[in-house]
């Protein structure tokens, strides 16, 4: 029964869950992997753009101004193959969860 | 005091147009749809023109205008779009997504009729078709009613006990593409002043802090919206949504108020407008542009001595049922006039919900309907005249009560 959880007057507005994004870790849903070769990126930060899930994690310049290094983030990457798609230099492979190596 | 205005000739979609640019909201999503299309059109001149610095997205359907529209007022921007008919049709997925997730978008309808057969000419079934999607809905009567309502239904839509998407509806080409004569602000300034300055982000509880509702990535706490909600909560999320309905009767007798005081425009009490009810034993209850042909057939039949008067719904959801309460508690006959598809129904949408109001009241007024003007058929005043001589025969007992009839339809 439902009757345990909270009433309509104390739970926040607009279907918003409990918890902040960041508590929900939608990197388990994934059945794909997104693997970037650091070699052919050439840090246009288009996955970045396009990742429906924010799951990029950009490494700064000491100037802040260039992109060092572009990483995903697993823990929320949900394995949609979206930035393999829109790599220009194809710098991102998918490959089976569970089969990387 | 009020401010400063000047006059200006617009038809029912530039006034829109011109409402949108006055508020200079942040974004417009919009697909061009007859008899709407004048509002996207004069729109994007603003901002072609750079009047208005609002980011202008121009989409492949309505579905994605109105998508567009819920994402751009997520991420805090105040958001407007505009439909009709098909448009609004293909919309309905999203118009159930706005509400819920709490958007106070404005839309303005330009009522036609739906397909098929295919027409584009007035009558108010795409706003019936969509009543129940958690949209306050505000019918206007003329090309200045337009323009206020939608400057209202952003103040209405931002305040945080509603924080709900409004539709501003006004009959397609009857009004859309008719130019009249209307007020407007001089100084577009004076409207932000009146909103309260750029759009207030509703403030959530959130694992115990306090959070902006908002997409916002600098967001201390990030939100996830629009996820999935099951037999556990969805409820509760619907019932805060009645209650938010609840709150905007209120909310928009309020706004109706403060904007008589800013602008020196009133309509009744924002949610129903009364004309000529005081001693009236007769009553028509009805909405959009024809309540205006009705009261030059009233004041004639006033002339005659005949006791009638108008109630026009402005406020179609939340619906006024107080307030027809309140206005017919003494009258002896109602004829409510629907714009719409009856299709199965015992009579159009406004009756039946008129109805319903009345029922309670020890007088027991006799309620009947008019179906009338459908696919933009006219309705002149000779043929207005004489629904409500039919409302004066049953009140003298020379008529039966009739449940409902078909008005300006060949037999
Ligand atoms: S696979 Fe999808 S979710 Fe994962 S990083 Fe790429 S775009 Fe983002
Ligand atoms: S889109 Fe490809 S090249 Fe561009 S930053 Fe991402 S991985 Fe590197």
């Amino acid at each position: 029964m439902s009757s345990t959880k909270p009433g309509w007057k104390e739970i926040p507005i607009a279907g918003i869950p409990f918890k902040s994004a960041l508590e929900y870790k939608t990197g388990t849903w994934r059945s794909f992997k997104p693997i970037i070769d650091d070699k052919k990126c050439v840090r246009c930060l288009l996955c970045w753009l396009y990742c429906p899930d924010d799951s990029f994690i950009i490494k700064w310049s000491e100037d802040g101004k260039r992109p060092k290094q572009v990483l995903v983030n697993y823990e929320y990457c949900k394995g949609c193959g979206i930035c393999s798609t829109v790599c220009p230099t194809k710098a991102i492979t998918m490959i089976p969860e569970g089969e990387e190596q | 005091m009020t401010m400063e205005q000047m006059d200006i000739l617009l038809n029912g979609d530039e006034a829109a147009a011109w409402a949108a640019k006055d508020v200079h909201v942040d974004v417009v999503a919009a697909y061009p749809i007859t008899p709407q299309t004048i509002v996207v059109e004069k729109f994007s001149e603003f901002v072609a023109n750079g009047i208005v610095q609002t980011e202008f997205v121009s989409v492949e359907s309505e579905h994605s205008a109105l998508s567009a529209c819920v994402g751009a007022a997520a991420a805090g921007a105040r958001a407007f779009t505009a439909t009709a008919a098909n448009g609004l049709q293909l919309m309905n997925e999203i118009l159930y997504i706005a509400s819920s997730l709490r958007q106070p978008i404005v839309m303005a309808i330009a009522n036609r009729a739906p397909s098929g057969p295919i027409n584009i000419h007035n009558d108010h079934t795409d706003a019936m078709n969509v009543r129940d999607a958690g949209w306050i809905m505000l019918f206007a009567e003329n090309t200045q009613e337009v323009y206020d309502t939608i400057i209202q239904a952003y103040k209405i839509a931002e305040d945080p006990n509603v924080l709900l998407p409004v539709m501003v509806c006004y009959d397609g080409f009857l009004i859309s593409h008719t130019a009249e004569r209307i007020k407007v602000f001089k100084d577009p300034k004076d409207v932000a002043e009146f909103l309260g300055g750029p759009r207030k982000i509703p403030k959530i509880e959130l694992m115990g802090k306090e959070v902006e509702l908002s997409l916002n990535p600098e967001n201390p706490l990030p939100l996830t919206f629009g996820p999935l909600d099951l037999y556990d909560y969805y409820f509760e999320h619907k019932r805060q949504q009645s209650e938010a309905m609840q709150h905007a009767y209120a909310v928009i007798e309020k706004v109706n108020e403060e904007y008589a005081k800013f602008s020196g425009r009133k309509y009744g009490n924002g949610r129903v407008v009364p004309y000529r009810l005081d001693d009236a034993e007769i009553a028509i209850v009805l909405m959009g542009s024809t309540a205006g042909t009705a009261r030059y057939v009233i004041d004639e039949l006033r002339d005659e001595g005949i006791k009638i008067g108008e109630l026009r719904v402005r406020s179609f959801r939340p619906f006024p049922y107080m307030d027809l309460e309140r206005y017919l508690k003494n009258v002896k006959v109602v004829g409510v006039f629907d714009r719409a598809q009856d299709q199965g129904m015992q009579g159009g949408p406004l009756f039946l919900e008129t109805r319903a109001a009345l029922y309670d009241l020890a007088s027991h007024p006799k309620v009947v309907n008019f179906v009338f003007g459908l696919g933009g058929r006219d309705m002149p005043p000779e043929l207005l005249r004489t629904t409500m001589d039919e409302l004066i025969a049953i009140k003298e007992g020379k008529k039966p009560v009739f449940n409902r009839k078909y008005i300006g339809v060949r037999e």
